[in-house]
């Protein structure tokens, strides 16, 4: 028998006692959106800021290897999406558009098409995501809710900075992926 | 060696345990805190645990229909019976792919099997990419905590290792210098590796997706950057539906670090194109563990920690007392599933305060499984030295005349006896403990002078 047949056949033998799948409730919340969203935001250590804030941050930071995938305002970006993943290695800022937000944890929905290549919003040093202030959710069950059977290759939800706490604790900004993230609020 | 002794030894640097003790509570803390701020909070653990109940009651099933979905998504779905076969599977992969050198994010699935070692006998170079993992790597040493791999070390320590490997400053003990000193070592490593490694926190048997909650991102940059990913899980990681996830991950984070979120979920469902998605399926004694009607439950959890964080031995004895891959309460009711005889000490490493079983975000019985396993443990090894003194105490206890005789002469004794012998290795009482002084008199004479 295979191994996957006899893990199977194991289980089947053991006499069990069916338990139902409980109905999840809304657990509406009761709260201002977009107040909760960018507190979140800021507990995660992201920033939300508007496009004047963006426009400034790029021009005083005199980035020159940008990927402008949000298609929001006029390109911003300086470098087309490369073919391998690999060439964005030296990525300075990543634009990219959010699907929506959800208030209580300041996670944005992602999927392929938002992010072009998979290692985009990680490998970039910065991320920026613009995000429409009127798609914004109260909780994880509207927002699976509001995936519904998308089918999506991959899916993330994604609510901050890259961060560690290994080293006794104390919070470090930029582990592995981007030092930061900023979500431009748009209201459309 | 037993907890008690593995305890001992965590304890002899004093102020480091103190240390290890308050930030583990703090970390308890933070959970309590972001537990109270959602009102639905003790709901939300009653669903994770019936949606849980309803997996196991349905494991197969479940099981059948998430590997015929990820098939339909172009993923590989590999079962393992045991740890040899889970390393087998994964080795051929690599070979497959002519792969040297892969990168691993956190996984304590393969720790269990140990994996890293089966591999580098193999000539396969393993870089663990969580940074708590990536330092305790170097050091030769397990992780300590499951969600907090280092939190075992100081960052004088992690500092000396980062010199000697990373060339990093002599004595420069930032966290944020020593952070990025790793950042930059594992980029390289991550533009490198053609396969990359992760663990499984959910698998979703209506989609045939998995997903992967981490906070550095380093899944993400390890299988982004690859071309094929494998993803090594546990046959009880399924949930039914997309939406449970909902439920999961509101708790996950919030038990876990005391965090709204994971800043990175990743929800994989199909490879990228030119790329590959391996699942292994793993067993290893879990078919056991449920058809085993005490324990099933055990099977539940979701690897958050809070039962570590909460735990008064844990907090002082340190993960390493443990002896087990999984520490702490749930490791002490996991691992004798495994081997009892080996971990025959760990469900006597509980007060049964409960602590445990308050925090789990599944609403495990932990506390009450430790108990059932003294059980079993007792049943299996007879006598010790304290049941035989519970028996001594039992007879004196019966009869009131050898109790007034007994009590006596040990108000003498205790006073007279040197501490060699009140405090000796027959007397685990004594460690870590100051006898109270012993009165005069016996409440009996004090009675019987003032208030007769």
């Amino acid at each position: 028998m295979s191994s996957r047949d006899s893990i199977l056949a194991k289980i089947k033998a053991i006499p069990t006692e069916k338990k139902p799948l409980p109905e999840i409730p809304d657990f509406e919340l009761n709260i201002n959106l977009k107040e909760a969203f960018i507190q979140s935001i800021k507990g995660n250590k992201g920033e939300v800021i508007d496009q004047a804030q963006l426009n400034e941050f790029l021009e005083i930071n005199r980035f020159t290897k940008i990927i402008d995938l949000s298609k929001s305002f006029q390109d911003l970006g300086t470098l087309d999406l490369p073919q391998d993943a690999h060439d964005l290695a030296d990525v300075e800022v990543a634009i990219i558009k959010g699907q929506f937000g959800v208030a209580e944890n300041g996670a944005i929905w992602l999927t392929d098409e938002n992010m072009g290549l998979r290692a985009l919003p990680f490998i970039t040093e910065h991320l920026v995501i613009v995000l429409d202030e009127k798609s914004l959710v109260d909780n994880m069950h509207a927002a699976y809710y509001k995936i519904g059977n998308q089918p999506s290759g991959f899916g993330l939800f994604l609510a901050g900075p890259s961060k560690t706490a290994d080293i006794e604790q104390s919070l470090v900004i930029g582990a592995h992926g981007a030092k930061s993230l900023q979500v431009v609020l748009t209201n459309l | 060696m037993s907890h008690p002794a593995k305890a001992s030894e965590f304890l002899e640097d004093s102020a480091k345990s103190k240390w290890h003790d308050e930030t583990l509570w703090f970390v308890r803390d933070k959970r309590d805190t972001i537990s109270k701020s959602i009102p639905e909070w003790e709901q939300l653990r009653e669903l994770a645990s019936q949606i849980k109940d309803n997996v196991l009651s349905n494991l197969d099933s479940y099981l059948v229909e998430f590997e015929k979905k990820a098939k339909a998504n172009n993923i590989h779905i590999h079962w393992a019976k045991d740890a040899e076969e889970h390393n087998q599977i994964v080795l051929s992969i690599l070979q497959q792919h002519r792969c040297k050198a892969i990168v691993k994010s956190k996984s304590i699935l393969t720790e269990e099997c140990h994996l890293n070692p089966f591999l580098e006998e193999n000539g396969v170079e393993v870089v663990d990419t969580d940074l708590g993992e990536r330092i305790v790597q170097f050091l030769n040493q397990p992780p300590s905590h499951i969600v907090l791999p280092a939190i075992h070390l100081k960052k004088r320590d992690i500092s000396e290792i980062f010199h000697e490997k990373l060339q990093t400053e002599k004595g420069n003990e930032d966290p944020t210098y020593l952070t990025h000193a790793a950042r930059v070592h594992l980029r390289e490593k991550f533009l490198g590796a053609k396969v990359a490694i992760t663990g499984v926190n959910f698998g979703v048997a209506e989609t045939g997706e998995f997903v992967v909650c981490t906070n550095e991102g380093n899944a993400d940059m390890g299988v982004h950057l690859a071309d094929v990913h494998i993803a090594c899980m546990g046959i009880e990681k399924i949930i039914p539906r997309r939406k449970d996830l909902g439920v999961f991950l509101r708790l996950l984070a919030r038990s876990a670090t005391g965090q709204p979120i994971t800043n990175y979920n990743s929800h994989f469902r199909s490879p990228a194109q030119g790329k590959q998605i391996h699942i292994v399926l793993l067993d290893n004694g879990r078919t056991t563990q449920l058809g085993r009607e005490k324990f099933k439950n055990s099977l539940k959890c979701i690897r958050c920690g809070a039962c570590m964080n909460t735990c008064p031995i844990y907090r002082r004895s340190g993960g390493y007392s443990y002896g087990s891959v999984v520490p702490g309460p749930i490791g002490s009711i996991l691992s004798p599933g495994l081997d009892l005889k080996k971990h025959s000490s760990l469900p006597f490493a509980s007060t049964l305060c409960g602590s445990c079983t308050d925090v789990c975000p599944v609403k495990i019985n932990i506390h009450e499984q430790l108990y059932e396993w003294r059980q079993e443990i007792t049943k299996d090894q007879g006598t010790n030295a304290k049941s035989i003194s519970m028996k001594i105490a039992n007879g004196i206890f019966a009869v009131p005349f050898a109790y007034k005789v007994s009590g006596a002469i040990m108000r003498g004794a205790l006073k007279i006896l040197p501490d060699s012998i009140t405090y000796s290795g027959l007397n685990t009482w004594g460690k870590q403990r100051d006898l109270p002084e012993t009165p005069k008199e016996t409440f009996k004479e004090w009675y019987k002078k003032n208030r007769s």
